[in-house]
Formats: C-alpha cells, structure tokens, sequence
C-alpha cells in the first residue's frame, strides 16, 4: 500500500513499521545461494552450494567461506561483495580485541560486534544495508556455538539453521533430521544430504564447500578431497 | 607474594608529600572482583584515577562477557592503558595480584608504562622497593599456606617500610 512510497530512503519508517530497505535486502539473500549450518554436540559444521556462473571459472579461486580467527569461521547467503567487507573488519575487530586483551575474542562477542556494523548501516545517511545474512560458526570456552546474523543487524543462536534459495525446505529437513546429542561427522552427513535436496542438477566435491570446527578449536574448510570422501560415505 | 593456591598483596598506609605526611590511612591496593586485587604505588591522583578507569573498564566487560576478567587479561589491559599515555604517562607502578583458573595464583608488576613483568614467587613496588626485594628475596619459600604467607608478607613489609623515611605509617595485608 502505502509501504512503496516510503522505500526511498533507508532511515524512514514505513506506516506498518517497517524499514522497507531492510526486507528488500532480505530477498536479497533469500535468492542467494543455499547455505546452513549445524552445531554439533563436539563441533560446528557450516556449507554452502558453490554454483558458479560458467564452467570456464577457476573454482579453487572461489571462497565462499572464510576463517575470522583460527576458531570462528564464517559462510554466507547474498552478494559476495558485501561479505568480502563484512569479513574484513570482522577480522580487524577480533585483532583489536586481541591486541588489548592477550585473548582471544569470544564468539558471542565478536558476532556482537558484527551485528553492530551491520545495524550501523541501517541507520546512516547514504548507505545502505549490507546484502548478506551470516551464518558464524565458532568454537571457544562456551563449546561450539552457530550464529545468523542479519541484514537488519540481528543475530540469532541456532542448533541448525539454513538460508538462501531453499530455505523453507532445508530447515523443515533439519528440524526432522536434527538430533540433540549428534556428533560432528553425523552432522557433515545430514549438511550434505541437506545441500543435496535443494540442490538443482549433480552436487560433487567441486560444487559444495564445507567448512568445520572441532574441539581442537581449528577452523578448516575441507578440502575438495574430504568433501568426496564424505559424499561418498553419504551415498 | 605467591602461596599455594592463594596470594597476599599488602602496601603501608603512608600518603606524603616528600617530608611532610598528609594521611596514615591511605588506601594503595584496591579490588577490582573477589579474586583479582590491585596494587597502585607512585602519585596519589594517578593511582586513584587509574584505579576507576581500570574499575570503569572491568564493569563493561562483566556486563558484556557475563564474567569476571582473568587476571592475565587484565594486565594486559592494564598494560595495554598505560602505554597509551606513553608521552605523558601515569606516575604509578601497579602490582596486580589474581587467582586464575583452578585458583592458581597469578602476580605480576609493570613499570608506569606498561612493560609487564610476571613473576613465580613475588613483586615489589614503590619507594621502599629495592629494600622490598632484598626482604622478599630472603623470606619468601615457594608453597606457603596462607597463616605462613601473612606471615612472611608481614614481616618483609615492615622490616623495609622501616628503613625508608618516606613509607610507614602501618601496614595493610590482604591474604587471597
């Protein structure tokens, strides 16, 4: 209704309440590309589909998802660009916090941190939100932790949780297949069968990147060969 | 001074201005939470205006993290704050005294900007410190209880405080 007129500029409220520019970046990650993540009882697990726009891309250039600190990784749904930013000052925030304190930086302290640049850019002049949803997958003395970050600038904790294209059918495949006390190698499982249900065409090591956290507190993306392994143990 | 799973940090009560003693009641050593204490000689004003920054900073952080700052954390804060005034500095030494982990005790001593010093078995600071250390070096044993370590902290105190003009006045110990 009266909602279009009022989508002119971020820092204007909408009738209903609404910031218009924010749910139009929502969209703007639910026609991403499929990513989720999954706390495990003894790690995180975190992937994303890795469709590129033509075969002739070099893949092993693509990153989709990224290490913050050698203990908090992070993949996301939406426009790479922004993440790329995202990711940089997220890793400027956690060394600043390092530098004062000796520390290393919690993982709910640095998705804090994270959510408030993203709230910044709601709330600025001439900028607009980021086109992004985090999902942070971290591990430290509070044991694994899965976060999603919002365009909005609000952050959630989650068991298991998805974003992207095929968010309604990959969380109604998680909700069924999660379990309280499953362990990580279950877990990458259930995210690759997940990745698959959605997946349109033939999922393989090349086309899917996994990223996880054990209790050794060592963020890694796994290796196209892993991924194989696992797809294979899948199958 | 360090003891088997506690500490003891102490300082005298003396506040003067060269010759003349202004307070025989001055607090030195300060808390910052139930496990981490610390210890601020040199000037009078910067003692007590680090003490409430660093109180300041301790504050946010419990409210953010939902818990209390480790010790090592915290000196290194406390390093990290007194380096910033590194052209114009705060005239004090601080002596931080904290049980970590598993209540194993942690000291440690910084000049008034910032370089850290740990240490296994004690630090010194003040006016009366090379007196402090001689005493210190002579009368501590590693693995005190707490009754022999008040005790040894007590003495060392006193017999330096003694010997320097500018410190006395009582003496203030505090067993953890």
């Amino acid at each position: 209704m009266g909602d279009s007129q009022y989508s002119f500029s971020l820092t204007t409220f909408s009738p209903s309440g609404k910031l218009v520019q924010i749910e139009h970046a929502l969209t703007a990650v639910g026609s991403g590309q499929t990513s989720l993540g999954i706390k495990a009882s003894n790690g995180v697990v975190i992937a994303t589909e890795k469709k590129l726009p033509s075969i002739l891309v070099d893949e092993t250039s693509v990153q989709k998802i990224q290490a913050l600190t050698p203990n908090i990784g992070v993949v996301y749904s939406g426009m790479g660009p922004d993440f790329r930013v995202l990711v940089r000052k997220s890793r400027k925030q956690a060394q600043q916090y390092y530098r004062l304190y000796k520390e290393h930086i919690p993982v709910t302290q640095l998705v804090r941190e994270t959510a408030a640049v993203m709230q910044e850019f709601t709330q600025s002049g001439g900028v607009r939100p980021f086109g992004v949803s985090l999902l942070i997958a971290g591990y430290d003395d509070n044991g694994p932790q899965l976060y999603q970050v919002d365009p909005s600038g609000s952050y959630f904790s989650w068991k298991a949780s998805a974003m992207g294209k095929n968010v309604s059918n990959a969380k109604t495949f998680l909700e069924k297949r999660y379990t309280e006390d499953m362990e990580l190698d279950d877990a990458i499982h259930t995210a690759i069968l997940t990745l698959k249900e959605g997946y349109e065409g033939q999922i393989s090591s090349n086309n899917i990147e996994i990223g996880v956290i054990r209790s050794d507190r060592e963020f890694r993306v796994l290796s196209p060969a892993e991924i194989k392994d696992f797809l294979e143990e899948v199958e | 001074m360090v003891g088997k799973n506690c500490f003891a940090i102490a300082s005298d009560r003396r506040l003067g201005v060269q010759l003349q003693t202004i307070a025989t009641d001055f607090q030195r050593v300060f808390k910052i939470h139930d496990k981490l204490y610390i210890g601020l000689s040199g000037l009078g004003t910067d003692a007590q205006t680090l003490y409430q920054r660093l109180v300041f900073r301790h504050k946010l952080y419990q409210l953010r993290e939902e818990r209390d700052m480790k010790p090592e954390t915290f000196a290194s804060l406390v390093s990290a704050i007194l380096y910033e005034k590194r052209f114009g500095p705060y005239f004090c030494q601080p002596v931080i005294a904290g049980l970590g982990e598993d209540n194993k005790p942690f000291i440690c001593t910084m000049d008034c900007i910032g370089a850290k010093e740990l240490a296994k078995d004690f630090v010194v600071s003040g006016t009366a410190s090379e007196s402090l250390y001689g005493a210190c070096e002579s009368m501590y044993k590693p693995n005190m209880e707490p009754e022999e370590l008040f005790e040894t902290v007590s003495q060392a105190l006193m017999s330096s405080v003694d010997r320097d003009c500018l410190s006395g006045w009582g003496g203030y110990v505090l067993i953890v």
